[in-house]
């Protein structure tokens, strides 16, 4: 993979000397969309913001497409689009101004064909002379996503994109962003939504109290931390686990009218195939079997409170 | 250097501007049209001539230098808070720009706002009274400098302010009193002596009696004492500016 944002040991200390950052290492593959998972006040923001410019970071070095952020500053920042968390814009000022401001401030001359593209593939185009007071929420946030890209940056990073916005609009947004992941733009989402991460990433980081927990492929993550869960729900229910099952850490649920049996995907073998010959043994009769697996919701939760602890 | 931001933002402010340039220019118009109704036809009547010059026209480059003092400092500063109020701040701290070029773009489109001003002040003049000016170039070259200097002023204090009061404060607690304490309306000579001590402390003097001398010829000091009064009030908001950039005061966390 080639990475396009390398961010190696980087701290931000307030000057109240509120750490926001610990020593974070990071890199990001081309291409590539990363959920930058964790709980409000996880240190999120401060990383994004300490990439794109917003705020300085007190140590470590971060580089955008091999440029230092800090040193070669106007090469790594012609690379990164940024769309906020809150939505900032000049309520009088027509869309398509707006977004043509954010180009020309990015050091790129009038490209209306590039501009006309953009807002149609945002499904603003029909907006382009409204003003942005009378545009609704979620119009208002694609105004920003459209900013953030009118000057073909190669990575995108997007600040808590579905924040505060309802199930369908967050459904676009997802389409959206997978739209712009085909078009081949890197995006780096910061979310704590893990039903986000779930839905559009390739990879997932987990930040807690400034410090990245654990960076993985989200597949990876789930098929490796991911405990599965079977259950069988029986034809007549039984008042205790029968003793000739007992190796097999079964639990006994709904007043004996289903078992759960607890696996690892990563052991040799899951033990499915003996457990259900034995329950055959033992003239069990199943009325119907589930399986599932844990979400990143539950892995998440695991990583934090381990963190916590 | 990035001309393209430079430029975006310097389009950018100037449209704000002529959104609204009837109410930009209106104010400024009336305000002035009222100071000569009030000094130039009622009072200006019975006061005698300044220095060879009639009252009505005497006044002239103190009233344009009231307004474009004031229109540069509150355009320049309004231009910088405004992005930080609504939060659109976060745009020019991500752009590949540095903040010289941020401070061109805002205080250059102040300065031509209110450049714009004091030529439609300077007009409306024209329809009261007889001017004539004496050294055009030297009076454009002054009106220029205020206009960025004050500017400049401006961007400062709109970097500073935490809110709408603090944005109209200095405006309204300094520039005002210094510029009628300055000698917009009358000429140092005619106070009592002592007082004509105590007014050399006041910067604005040096700055309306310049611009005055590029009118009519007279002055209250030495126009070399203008100019050096300008640049050094230039270098100092300058400075100011340099600074705030280098530690992010009020911007960057």
């Amino acid at each position: 993979m080639t990475p396009i944002v390398e961010v190696t040991n980087l701290s931000k200390t307030y000057k109240d000397g509120f750490t926001a950052l610990r020593g974070v290492d990071l890199t990001i593959a081309e291409g590539e969309i990363l959920a930058l998972l964790g709980p409000n006040g996880a240190g999120k923001t401060t990383l994004i913001s300490a990439l794109c410019g917003i705020t300085t970071p007190t140590g470590g070095h971060a580089r955008i497409g091999g440029h230092d952020v800090i040193t070669d500053y106007r090469a790594a920042r012609r690379l990164v689009g940024l769309v906020p968390q809150e939505v900032a814009l000049e309520p009088f000022e027509k869309v398509i101004n707006t977004v043509r401001f954010s180009r020309g401030l990015f050091g790129k001359g009038r490209d209306e064909a590039l501009i006309e593209r953009i807002l149609r593939q945002l499904s603003l185009w029909d907006k382009r002379d409204a003003r942005i007071r009378e545009l609704s929420g979620g119009m208002k946030r694609r105004v920003l996503i459209a900013k953030a890209l009118c000057h073909e940056p190669r990575v995108l990073f997007l600040d808590e994109p579905t924040a505060g916005v309802d199930v369908e609009l967050r459904r676009d947004m997802w389409e959206v962003v997978r739209g712009l992941k085909a078009s081949g733009v890197t995006i780096i989402l910061t979310t704590h939504y893990i039903e986000e991460a779930e839905a559009i990433a390739d990879r997932v980081a987990v930040i807690n109290k400034g410090e990245i927990l654990l960076v993985e492929n989200k597949a990876d993550l789930m098929r490796r931390m991911g405990r599965k869960t079977l259950r069988i729900d029986l034809a007549t229910p039984v008042a205790e686990v029968p003793a000739a099952l007992a190796t097999y850490d079964l639990e006994r649920i709904e007043e004996g009218a289903a078992l759960l049996y607890h696996y690892d995907t990563r052991g040799e073998g899951t033990g499915i195939t003996r457990l259900l010959q034995a329950l055959a043994r033992e003239g069990l009769s199943l009325r119907d079997i589930e399986t599932r697996q844990s979400s990143l919701e539950e892995i998440f939760v695991g990583l934090v409170q381990e963190d916590a602890a | 250097m990035n001309l393209h931001a430079i430029a975006a933002i310097y389009v950018y402010e100037m449209k704000r501007f002529f959104r609204t340039i009837f109410e930009s220019l209106l104010s400024p118009v009336i305000s002035t049209t009222l100071y000569f109704v009030v000094f130039g036809a009622a009072i200006g009547g019975r006061i005698e001539e300044v220095e060879g010059v009639s009252y009505g026209a005497f006044i002239v480059p103190g009233l344009i230098m009231l307004s474009v003092m004031t229109q540069a400092i509150s355009n320049a500063s309004f231009g910088i808070y405004f992005p930080k109020f609504i939060g659109t701040i976060y745009e020019l701290l991500s752009a590949p720009i540095n903040f010289f070029e941020i401070v061109i773009g805002y205080v250059g489109a102040a300065a031509t706002k209110s450049l714009l001003i004091g030529g439609v002040i300077l007009l409306t003049a024209g329809f009261f009274v007889d001017l004539e000016i004496r050294h055009p170039a030297m009076m454009l070259a002054f009106l220029v400098m205020i206009c960025v200097s004050f500017a400049l002023f401006g961007f400062i204090i709109g970097i500073w302010s935490e809110n709408f009061q603090q944005l109209q404060l200095i405006p309204l607690l300094v520039i005002t009193p210094l510029v009628f304490l300055g000698g917009a309306f009358y000429s140092v000579s005619m106070l009592p002596p002592a007082w004509q001590v105590v007014t050399l402390f006041n910067p604005v003097v040096y700055l309306i009696s310049g611009f005055r001398w590029s009118f009519f010829g007279v002055a209250d000091v030495a126009v070399s004492w203008s100019l050096l009064a300008i640049a050094v009030f230039f270098a100092l908001c300058l400075a100011v500016v340099w600074w705030i950039f280098r530690t992010g005061y009020r911007i960057k966390a």
